[in-house]
């Protein structure tokens, strides 16, 4: 691990349709280090199951999966693999 | 000491992939796994969009299969650089305007690319060869004997490119020959029949997965593929934006004149998503009774768009009254307020329909 502190960031997900939010997580995430924030907005409900199941595979954590007038806010933390 | 060898997958989230990579994994081979998005991918937009699909399991299948293999997957966004196999596809499309063949080479060199920009990256490991679910005549057009060392030449591939599943029908791969497979734990899967690969999946415990009818994309559907050729003939160009192609996706499609067409909502998840198109396109809603949002592609003269006001009347709650409002509103913002007599149902014509 690093000793630089962990830095939180945001994406804009909204209107697109899935596959393209978790696309666009993953190319995010390719550019963050292990232990940052990437809070995730999206208007599609299916990424409340493609992130999460993303994130497992490639071994990220979910923090929170929040639902908010028809938006979807994911936050998660950026696992080292 | 024996150097573990591994492999990148495209995984399709069809069952064939998923045996595929569990094939390869029992002898000991590490897999991660891509799956490229074109844009015409069936998975998630139109469960996404309609109302009455909302119940229905939204999963990505490409992910849960590689949840289920426990294998790393790599999403990737080829719609733009697609659009030319589409458009141009060097050996032609399948039944409808599916350019199978293309579209196979295509990925099959995308992951030849991963893995020759693995093998130069000294952090690295590198993959070792490349695996599909391909199985010798299965598919009409892309998947029998003659296309199949066509793919791998084409794609650059050559003998790194296995097909665990129908590996016995084909010569031996150079990960056969090294030792790295074993050929006779390899299949010789052949034919249109699912029998075995279902057989297979009940083998590794596989339960629930999913079976695409036709094909992995819209571009097998005959419906699709009509509203996609009427896009390019109504235009004068074989050209389309990612846009355009979700939106075939959606609505009843209608073209009363050459010079416009109707892409009218069928149900409020419908018109919920045409709604975010009201900056790019003419829309007709009707006011006075509930009914669909309606856009109007092309250039229509005023009498048109009166015409088609009368069309998306008759789809309203309004169709047996003497009168619906309805507003009209350009790309500009601007909204114009009309009085139409809804069309009567059985004069809308059967050639409207795209
Ligand atoms: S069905 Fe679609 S995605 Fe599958 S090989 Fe054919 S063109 Fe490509």
């Amino acid at each position: 691990m690093s000793d630089r502190d962990p830095t939180h960031h945001h994406l804009d997900a909204k209107r697109l349709l899935c596959p393209m939010p978790v696309i666009k997580t993953q190319n995010k995430i390719k550019t963050l280090e292990p232990g940052d924030t990437l809070e995730v907005i999206s208007t599609d409900p299916g990424v409340k199951q493609d992130i999460p199941a993303w994130c497992r595979i490639n071994g990220h954590s979910v923090i929170s999966v929040v639902e908010e007038d028809n938006e979807y806010i994911i936050k998660i933390e950026v696992g080292s693999s | 000491m024996t150097i573990q060898r591994k492999a990148i997958a495209l995984l399709s989230g069809g069952l064939d992939s998923l045996l595929a990579v569990r094939v390869i994994q029992e002898q000991g081979i590490l897999v991660e796994a891509v799956n490229f998005y074109t844009g015409f991918c069936v998975e998630g937009h139109t469960h996404a969009i309609r109302k009455k699909h909302k119940d229905k399991n939204k999963r990505n299948n490409a992910l849960w299969s590689a949840e289920q293999l426990g294998i790393k997957l790599h999403i990737e966004d080829i719609s733009e650089e697609y659009k030319d196999i589409v458009i141009n596809p060097k050996h032609g499309y399948g039944a409808n305007l599916n350019p199978c063949l293309d579209c196979k080479i295509f990925m099959v060199s995308k992951a030849q690319l991963m893995l020759n920009r693995a093998r130069e990256l000294v952090d690295q490991s590198g993959f070792d060869f490349i695996i599909t679910g391909e199985v010798v005549g299965q598919r009409p057009k892309s998947q029998r004997k003659e296309t199949m060392p066509i793919i791998a030449r084409e794609s650059g591939s050559d003998d790194l490119l296995v097909r665990p599943l129908c590996a016995k029908n084909l010569p031996p791969t150079r990960p056969e020959r090294e030792g790295w497979l074993d050929r006779d734990k390899l299949y010789g899967f052949s034919g249109r029949n699912r029998k075995p690969q279902m057989a297979l999946a009940e083998q590794f415990g596989f339960e629930d997965y999913a079976q695409p009818a036709g094909g992995c994309c819209f571009l097998t559907d005959e419906n699709y593929s009509k509203k996609l050729s009427d896009l390019w003939q109504s235009r004068g160009e074989r050209k389309y934006e990612l846009d355009d192609i979700m939106l075939l996706k959606v609505g009843r499609h209608l073209r009363p004149e050459p010079n416009y067409k109707m892409i009218v909502g069928r149900e409020e998840g419908e018109n919920n998503f045409l709604t975010g198109y009201r900056k790019e396109f003419i829309s007709i809603k009707i006011t006075s009774h509930g009914g669909p949002l309606t856009l109007i592609d092309g250039a229509p003269t005023e009498a048109d768009l009166l015409f088609a006001a009368r069309i998306a009347a008759r789809y309203s709650q309004g169709h047996s009254a003497d009168t619906v409002s309805v507003e009209i509103r350009a790309k500009n913002g601007v909204c114009t307020e009309h009085n139409v007599i809804p069309f009567p149902p059985q004069d809308v014509k059967a050639e409207w329909h795209i």
